[in-house]
């Protein structure tokens, strides 16, 4: 008999599992496709799950226009090379008012061209069910969240609307409007997500790898200058500095953490010693208590 | 975090627990204990947990477990929360139930998926009624292992008699539940005493500390079990290729090995075995792969594949522990929708033998459990499926049941055995079908549901269409509520269970009649939309009519013609539907007859209006 799992081929198996029943029981399922990295790992774990077919669903991306370049090159280049159907959604209003995160501010910003822009595209879609790569780690207000979570025709997310979840057995039962996010990597770690990277040499944004990048210290972050749309400070001058991220976002948004992790390993080796949570580089979620629970109930992702 | 984390992983395998406890046996504090000296909680994360008013050096760790606004505003936490951390040995998934509300429930929830449970116990105070409760759910969970942490040592000066004491009176109770693999450790959380490190403070204990035992427990292996494997996806290929995805669930296989389509018994050879990173000659249980198979036999998604030797149980009634999950109760007859493996089934509990007592451990009668009640019972399902009980294979014994209009998970079950009652009755087949009953009537068989409050005036509606359907040489029948409870079900009272009978025995009759060719007028108030979905299910949707009297309560209670509204104001009548016991009305009714708008005559017209429209009337 073949020797008992370890732990990443057990969250490994989980995962596909949890992609097969969405594909087999929602009748027009979508994968948020973020380009970061658990997104590839998302994306790898389908090409396994439906393998020798190809996923049976398409992949959605809500672009802000505030990405790095080298993630929507990436994205291009991914959706390729695997032939996969990419769908890039922008919020037309939005874009129309010239929202951004510097002119308006990380939260509206992020309301309009992330939340907002994401409940367009799952309406006009009609999609039923979006897989994400939330992980349970991230963020305490994530620890509770089901693999299947529920969301209202307004894409609402209510505490009392979620399902206990029993076993491996998942309720996709839904009412008129309602839909459902569904999150295969709630039981992974961000070293697990590396781990994995590693192992099964997934394709990742170079962002993730350290590299001298012109950057600017900004509100305790260091902000890359992406690309002309930055503002500088009067004071402040972009220098050229090693540094990684360890999310992507937008890029006036994400802070880089200074690292010569330039290989896969120096990057597990860096987290295995790190004591802060990835998501302390994010803008966004610094803000009154509980915000990010708050942002979720209004539909972010 | 544990810098040999960077080194090798692969030999690292995954452990889940569940804690149960509260707040007071000092649970929270364990489990920032284990987090944090584990490094698993991030500095900022500790930071924030760090209470402003706090002199205490420790973080406040139900800050940490505590996720979301909401409950934290309400000084209550009501849901499962998972947490992860690693040593060098395992990887460990922790679900934690805080609070007391909903603790049958979530703590359930948090059990299904468990290998071990910490049982928590305050050594200052002892045993409580809650520690049976805890320990009670653990072994109807099918959990088997347990730890039995005699926490708050240093209150009580390690004192090895007062540990002794306790560590005894729980053998007992574990006894009682079957639990037989029990290990006791002394430990003081705040201290952190035998948590990650042997204490000095507790020289006469020799056992491991918790987390020496967390590391070196064997977990439990379905691999050894007869082969099992649900089908979730069937994948189409080019030229007739067909792989079945899905995880195997028990046992193993090897590529020629003989299976078993389930339910259909069909029997063929595995062909392949079929992975991304290529085919492998053999897998076992908790792998997720696809398999094809050798000859072209029908599989679709909800089949079980299984080892010929040992075959699963084929019926489509089985008797079951049932955990109650919902506000609403679970009414015997009523029909819930049930997922047992991949499959959907239709199903309703036959009998409720009785639910479990959680401070004695009794068995009570019961007509109805309640949130958060356990309960055995029969179910019967719409057609067999393949199971296991849930002692053979927690994988494939293991059920949820889901409401039919709110789709909340109401209820989750484990399958004790089947029940065969079924399995020696097949349906009779006689040759003069429905639709040579139809031709000599002259019309379709039909049922015609008249629902609304008491007072609405069904019985007067269906009487004078009952008439005219005579006139035109129809052949009819009534089944009026009031008369049928003076006969058939005369057994019968006013509870939410009773009328779910009352109104399954009534579906069941309107069907031998329409199939005998008669359109059936149906008079019953039939509060919930439960029972009028499933009748509709029963009798087919094109023979059935759902005909909603629409008068309001204040004018049925006005016009009162029997009198009950006054007696049920008076406190003579329990359960009254519209004043003490819930009418739910149609949502879509297939004829609306408002009758504060229309006359009886003109009622009358828009219903056989409506049955010609339909063909029921030539």
């Amino acid at each position: 008999m073949p020797v008992s799992l370890n732990f990443l081929e057990q969250l490994e198996a989980e995962s596909i599992h949890v992609l097969r029943e969405t594909a087999a029981v929602f009748s027009n399922p979508v994968l948020l496709y973020s380009i970061g990295k658990d997104s590839s790992v998302l994306l790898h774990l389908a090409l396994k799950a439906f393998h020798p077919a190809k996923p049976p669903f398409k992949l959605l991306h809500v672009d802000t226009t505030w990405k790095f370049r080298d993630m929507i090159a990436f994205r291009d280049r991914r959706a390729r090379e695997l032939g996969l159907e990419l769908l890039v959604h922008t919020n037309p209003e939005g874009l129309k008012a010239g929202i951004g995160p510097i002119t308006h501010g990380a939260a509206v910003h992020t309301d309009v061209m992330k939340t907002e822009a994401l409940k367009q595209a799952l309406d006009h879609h009609g999609f039923d069910a979006a897989i994400g790569g939330a992980r349970r780690d991230e963020e305490p207000s994530r620890a509770k969240e089901r693999i299947f979570s529920r969301r209202n025709a307004s894409h609402r997310w209510d505490p009392r609307r979620q399902q206990p979840e029993l076993w491996h057995l998942y309720n996709n039962r839904l009412g008129p409007g309602e839909s459902t996010r569904v999150f295969p990597l709630s039981n992974w770690t961000e070293l697990d997500v590396w781990t994995y990277i590693a192992q099964e040499e997934i394709p990742v944004v170079p962002l993730y790898f350290a590299a001298q990048r012109p950057v600017v210290e900004r509100d305790g972050m260091l902000i890359m200058v992406d690309d002309s749309r930055l503002p500088l400070r009067p004071d402040e001058v972009p220098q050229e500095r090693w540094v990684r991220f360890r999310t992507l976002g937008c890029y006036p948004l994400t802070g880089a953490v200074e690292s010569r992790a330039t290989t896969l390993e120096a990057i597990i080796a860096e987290l295995a010693d790190s004591r802060t949570s990835e998501r302390q580089g994010r803008a966004i979620d610094h803000g009154a208590g509980g915000s990010m629970e708050r942002r979720k109930a209004e539909g972010y992702f | 975090m544990d810098a040999t984390l960077s080194g090798n992983t692969a030999h690292r395998d995954l452990l889940r627990l569940i804690t149960c406890g509260s707040v007071d046996d000092g649970k929270s504090t364990l489990i920032g204990r284990l987090l944090a000296d584990a490094g698993a909680v991030p500095e900022d994360q500790l930071r924030g947990a760090v209470p402003s008013s706090g002199n205490n050096s420790l973080p406040d760790y139900a800050m940490l477990l505590d996720g979301l606004q909401a409950e934290r505003e309400q000084g209550i936490t009501i849901d499962v929360g998972y947490r992860f951390f690693t040593t060098p040995r395992r990887r460990f998934i922790l679900a934690d139930t805080p609070g007391h509300e909903q603790y049958t429930r979530n703590m359930a929830t948090a059990a299904s998926a468990a290998d071990v449970a910490i049982v928590l116990v305050d050594a200052s105070k002892g045993l409580l009624s809650q520690t049976w409760r805890h320990s009670a759910i653990v072994s109807t969970m099918g959990i088997r292992r347990v730890v039995l942490a005699v926490n708050k040592m240093d209150l009580i000066d390690y004192r090895q008699r007062d540990f002794a004491e306790i560590v005894a009176a729980y053998a007992s109770m574990a006894g009682q539940l079957g639990l037989s693999d029990v290990t006791s450790i002394p430990v003081s959380a705040l201290q952190g005493d035998n948590v990650i490190r042997q204490s000095d403070a507790t020289p006469w204990y020799q056992g491991p500390t918790l987390l020496r035992y967390l590391e070196t427990v064997e977990i439990p292996d379905a691999s050894s079990k007869p082969f099992r494997f649900n089908v979730q996806w069937v994948n189409r290929g080019a030229s007739g290729f067909r792989s079945y995805a899905g995880t195997i669930l028990g046992g193993h296989v090897r590529v020629g090995d003989e299976v078993a389509v389930q339910p259909s018994g069909v029997q063929s050879r595995v062909a392949r075995i079929i992975t991304f990173d290529g085919d492998l000659e053999e897998a076992r249980a908790g792998q997720a792969v696809s398999l094809t198979l050798a000859d072209a036999v029908d599989v679709s998604r909800g089949d079980l594949l299984a080892g010929c030797e040992h075959p699963p149980h084929l019926a489509d009634q089985f008797a079951a522990d049932l955990v109650w999950l919902d506000e609403a109760p679970m009414l015997p007859g009523r029909p819930y929708v049930m997922r047992l493996g991949t499959a959907t089934y239709t199903a309703t509990v036959t009998e409720l033998k009785h639910r479990l007592d959680m401070n004695t451990g009794a068995g009570r009668a019961a007509k109805q459990l309640d949130v958060n009640q356990i309960g055995f019972a029969n179910l019967g399902l719409d057609r067999p499926a393949a199971f296991d009980a849930y002692a053979d294979n927690r994988n494939t014994g293991n059920f949820i049941l889901i409401d039919r209009v709110t789709n909340g998970t109401v209820g989750a079950g484990m399958i004790r055995f089947p029940l065969r009652r079924a399995a020696n009755l097949t349906w009779q087949n006689f040759s003069t079908d429905r639709s040579a009953r139809s031709a000599i009537k002259g019309h379709r068989p039909a049922v015609l549901w008249f629902t609304g409050f008491s007072g609405s005036g069904k019985s007067t509606v269906a009487d004078a269409i009952d008439k005219r359907l005579l006139a035109l040489g129809s052949h009819t029948y009534i089944l009026d509520g009031d008369n049928i409870r003076h006969g058939l079900n005369r057994d019968l009272g006013f509870t939410d269970t009773d009328r779910v009978e009352n109104i399954r025995r009534v579906i069941e009759v309107a069907r031998l009649l329409a199939d005998a060719g008669l359109i059936v007028l149906v008079s019953f108030i039939s509060p919930f939309r439960a029972e009028r979905q499933l009748a509709r299910e029963r009798l087919g949707a094109d023979e059935f009519l759902e005909i909603f009297v629409d008068t309001s309560l204040a004018e049925c209670e006005r016009r009162d013609p029997k009198g009950l509204y006054r007696k049920a104001r008076e406190g003579k009548i329990a359960n009254f539907t519209g004043l003490d016991s819930a009418y739910e009305p149609p949502e879509t009714p297939d004829i609306h007859l408002r009758t504060a708008e229309m006359s009886v005559d003109q009622e009358v017209e828009l219903v056989l209006q409506s049955l010609r429209q339909r063909g029921i009337l030539g």
